[in-house]
């Protein structure tokens, strides 16, 4: 078998132990190819442990720039004995093995068809250290000069992440580099050059390397969020602690060293949104943010923020379900408990990010849909876009824009003698006002509830009131529809009748598959989603296709049914393509799913079929 | 249910407050509870204590959740803010509104149901965070609005209605709230306005989590022969530790008590507590001989009210998370949104 050669594309793979300290070392290999210019797409696969179980880092090298995996893996780095057997079976024919080559293993553990790589990484870090940490933090780095000599990453770029990582701890950054050192001479000395190539390019940009939580914790500080109740929960924990981080350093009153905001870790779900409905009730901006296990357990207080209209918001961070599910995987599945959540008829407005630079915009948003719509707002990310690092675009900000604070009576406008009716439609967009409490001292007050009222918030169990109430409240989400981000699309290069719809973390693997499905002679028009209430645009778009693709990373395709129950549509023209293993869908899978449904003679290029790992 | 606004006529000689407010500009809508109910005497008592205080009615936010009890801030206060929540849940939505806002007074009403059952958890939490709330439990043992179950606080081998003699251990939360760090902690009952009012109006004044258990009882489901709420029982059976005299300012005090008889305790608004003792030794400012001397006429069958602890030096919420004294549903942009050159040098770090 002839070794694989590439330049600027290809996938390594590593494959280590939780808690051995390789995180940094792998994120550092990764961002050595975007400071030479070369883009990647960089995929956690962590277990729901701390320390022991396996773990692995997944580094697609993209010089075109693809931010989806590609599916496949062109080089293992193997670290883990636990997983030897199934990463030595990813590896594509004609790939590389790189493993710890200081006890010997028989020919029987290696494969023929792949080229070995071995390095003494053990061996070399009990000769040059002798505390135990130290061997296994820097074996860490030894490999990654390893592979630096190996794949022609410059070593002046790794040098200088290593001195940003540790800057000020000089004696540090000495010794990593010298680490890094042992790793790259002995590969000068001892091995080959691999048929994968890192070349110097320009197509990175001006783009920055971001996880989506940390994004959505940054849009949430813009946004003017002010109170954050949450309660820990994979995969959203790192939102809370981003937005705790970015107030410490943003939010901190320069005079007084006091705090502009409230964090609270809650004793579980329904108090974090509880404090969430009690705050925006009361005139600040406020969220919460959660997994899905999270959305079962806030449904009452959704429903009670809908129908007595508070604002609040909700950063969902998919992971997959149902019931504890798979805590450190991916999937698009609360799509429709987040929809409609609570019991009776409900509503809700959801935006769909694609990426980090995504999370933001929307996380920023939120708060001023929240207040304008008086009511919960959805931040639908997922495991995939929140806890993986993504290049997207720059972080940026309008000086000019004000934070919207919708529909609220002033102490003068009362004083003035205005008709103030909580629930009272006086613009036709079945958006009534509201006071903050403490406003003024006989006017404006009220009391919300739960319960059904009149326009003036005065308790009704009348028929008549209690329909007209509702039908405002479906006129306030007719008026969302246009304040949602617009969903955009993109036709094909030559006219077609066959479209595609998809959402979020899709994106990255949609962008490439349409790009090898107009290559294989497959012209399809995309849509993608950003929000619910779906634009008018949606089913326009359905409605000019004779067959659609709805793509979706869940098992019973949510936002089809979604589409089939806001709009009528036929669900025969709907045509579901499912990814819900729980690992993030790849233009491998969308394009040989849809080949196959278009002209089922046409070979179906499937996943390569990886055995599950064991927790 | 019906809504029933109350006439606005006054009486010629009703006296007004410092802020020129009758005794009627604090009441709420029409009771729509039964005729008898303590939880009415309850509400009339939060009126008195606000309109003694000179509060200004619209700077306090009343907060329930679900239960005869929760619909009580609909009648009083009525030109307060209220928010009539969900089923056990008022104590996070009310520490959320205090985080927006920490200049109103936030006033919690929830019943035994509401706080000892679904709402145990959030009770306790609210405490221990020492949210700055008057949180009163209107106790009544039972649940009302739905014809007569026994609630936590019901104790053991208490009847009910129908005759059924609970099992279940009674959750007493004056002895969970004193272990969970609440620096105010009383229980009076709905029969003794003279000894509520006072308490109210201390609770209200004190910078920290106040809880008052207010022994309620429901006079349809629960005021028979073997219930322990009843009005009867509680009347033989209270046992107050001391008296209360609030005083708005140290100049006021006039002590007029045996000396050795009387504890003056001041809050950090100044304000004075003035307790006439009646138990002998007891020590309203020592949280460990409190619990020990509630338990040891709890297991006696007596019911001890009266203000049972006090911490003069309590902390709130927001000195534990160091806000700024601009309430936060005031601060502006500017003081909000970092700006775009912030982002610039952001993004430079994440090349």
């Amino acid at each position: 078998m002839r070794p694989l050669e590439a330049v600027n594309d290809f996938v390594v793979k590593f494959a280590n132990v939780n808690g051995s300290g390789s995180a940094s070392a792998n994120a550092m290999f990764a961002k050595s190819f975007l400071r030479m210019g070369v883009p990647v797409a960089a995929r956690n696969i962590f277990p729901s442990n701390i320390q022991g179980l396996p773990t692995w880092y997944e580094v697609r090298v993209t010089e075109a720039g693809h931010q989806g995996r590609r599916g496949g893996v062109d080089m293992m780095v193997a670290m883990n004995p636990q997983t030897w057997d199934r990463d030595l079976a990813e590896i594509e024919p004609g790939g590389y093995l790189f493993y710890d080559s200081t006890k010997p293993l028989p020919p029987s553990k290696f494969r023929q068809d792949i080229t070995v790589v071995g390095v003494p990484l053990t061996a070399m870090c009990n000769e040059a250290y002798s505390v135990p940490r130290e061997r296994q933090l820097f074996k860490n780095t030894i490999y990654v000069g390893a592979l630096a000599a190996l794949l022609d990453i410059e070593i002046g770029v790794i040098e200088q992440l290593l001195a940003e990582q540790f800057a000020g701890k000089e004696r540090l950054i000495a010794a990593n580099v010298a680490a890094l050192h042992m790793g790259a001479d002995y590969v000068k000395a001892n091995l080959a050059p691999l048929g994968l190539r890192a070349r110097r390019a320009d197509k990175v940009g001006d783009r920055i390397y971001v996880e989506g939580n940390m994004a959505a914790g940054l849009g949430a500080v813009y946004g003017g969020a002010t109170v954050c109740a949450w309660y820990p929960i994979t995969p959203s924990t790192s939102l809370a602690e981003a937005f705790t981080e970015f107030c410490g350093d943003y939010r901190t009153d320069p005079a007084t060293g006091k705090a502009r905001y409230a964090i609270v870790q809650a004793e579980d779900e329904i108090a974090s949104i509880g404090m969430v409905v009690g705050a925006g009730w009361n005139g600040a901006r406020a969220f919460t943010a959660t997994s899905g296990p999270g959305i079962s357990l806030m449904q009452e207080f959704v429903g009670l923020s809908y129908f007595a209209e508070i604002p609040a918001v909700i950063f969902d961070v998919q992971r997959g379900g149902p019931s504890t599910g798979m805590p450190t995987r991916t999937q698009q599945s609360d799509i429709l408990s987040a929809a409609y959540a609570s019991h009776g008829d409900t509503k809700h407005v959801l935006l769909l990010p694609q990426d980090p630079g995504e999370c933001f915009e929307m996380g920023a948003l939120a708060f001023d849909l929240s207040d304008r719509l008086q009511t919960t707002i959805f931040v639908m990310l997922d495991l995939d876009i929140g806890m993986n690092e993504w290049l997207t675009v720059p972080f940026a900000w309008d000086d000019s824009r004000t934070l919207d604070r919708g529909k609220v009576m002033t102490h003068d406008e009362l004083e003035a003698g205005r008709d103030f009716g909580r629930y009272l439609d006086v613009d036709g967009d079945g958006i009534p006002f509201r006071t903050y409490p403490g406003t003024h001292p006989t006017k404006g007050g009220y009391f919300t509830r739960g319960t059904s009222r009149n326009p003036y918030a005065r308790y009704s169990e009348e028929g008549g009131v209690y329909v007209d109430n509702v039908q405002r409240l479906l006129r306030k989400f007719e008026t969302a529809k246009g304040l949602v981000p617009a969903p955009v699309r993109r036709d094909a290069s030559r006219p077609t009748r066959t479209g595609v719809i998809y959402y979020g973390s899709t994106g990255a693997a949609m962008d490439e598959a349409l790009q090898v499905m107009e290559a294989q002679g497959r012209f399809v028009n995309a849509l993608r989603v950003r929000g619910f209430p779906f634009a008018d645009e949606v089913f326009e778009f359905i409605a000019a296709q004779d067959e659609v693709f709805v793509v979706e990373q869940n098992r019973d395709g949510q936002l089809r049914t979604l589409i089939m129950n806001e709009g009528g549509v036929d669900p025969a023209k709907l045509t579901a393509v499912l990814h819900y293993d729980g690992t993030p869908i790849t233009a491998r899978f969308i394009a040989g799913e849809i080949a196959g449904q278009l002209s089922p003679a046409a070979p179906t290029p499937e996943r390569r079929q990886v055995p599950e790992a064991a927790e | 249910m019906t809504y029933i606004t109350k006439p606005q006529l006054h009486h010629p000689r009703l006296v007004e407050n410092a802020l020129g407010k009758t005794r009627r500009d604090y009441e709420g809508s029409v009771s729509t509870l039964c005729a008898g109910s303590g939880h009415d005497s309850i509400s009339a008592a939060i009126i008195q204590a606000a309109y003694e205080l000179d509060l200004p009615p619209h700077r306090v936010a009343k907060l329930s959740g679900i239960g005869c009890s929760s619909k009580t801030p609909d009648y009083f206060l009525g030109a307060s803010h209220g928010f009539n929540t969900v089923h056990g849940r008022m104590p996070s939505v009310l520490t959320g509104a205090n985080l927006a806002n920490r200049d109103l007074i936030y006033l919690g009403v929830s019943g035994d149901g509401d706080s000892a059952s679904i709402g145990f958890g959030q009770f306790a939490h609210a405490i221990r965070r020492g949210v700055n709330m008057t949180y009163i439990v209107e106790n009544n043992g039972v649940y009302g609005l739905t014809k007569g179950q026994f609630s936590a606080t019901s104790d053991k081998g208490s009847k009910s209605k129908k005759g059924v003699v609970n099992h279940d251990s009674a959750i007493d939360l004056v002895s969970v709230a004193l272990q969970l760090g609440a620096t105010f902690v009383a229980r009076s009952f709905s029969g003794d306005k003279a000894q509520l009012v006072p308490l109210i109006k201390a609770a209200l004044s004190h910078q920290g989590s106040a809880f008052i258990d207010c022994i309620s009882p429901c006079i349809q489901f629960n005021n028979h022969a073997g219930s322990t709420k009843s009005f009867d029982y509680v009347r033989d059976h209270n046992e107050a530790v001391n008296t209360l005299d609030f005083v708005v300012s140290r100049e006021a005090i006039h002590v007029d008590y045996e000396p050795g008889t009387n504890t003056l305790v001041t809050q950090h608004d100044g304000s004075v507590l003035n307790l006439h003792k009646l138990a002998e030794h007891y020590d309203p400012t020592d949280r460990i001989s409190a619990m020990a001397y509630l338990a040891g006429r709890q297991a006696q069958g007596e019911v001890v009210t009266g203000l049972l602890y006090v911490d003069p030096r309590a902390q709130d919420l927001h000195e534990g998370l160091e806000t700024v004294e601009t309430p936060l549903n005031q601060l502006t942009d500017a003081q909000l949104i970092p700006g775009s050159k912030v982002l610039e040098r952001l993004n430079a770090s994440l090349r």
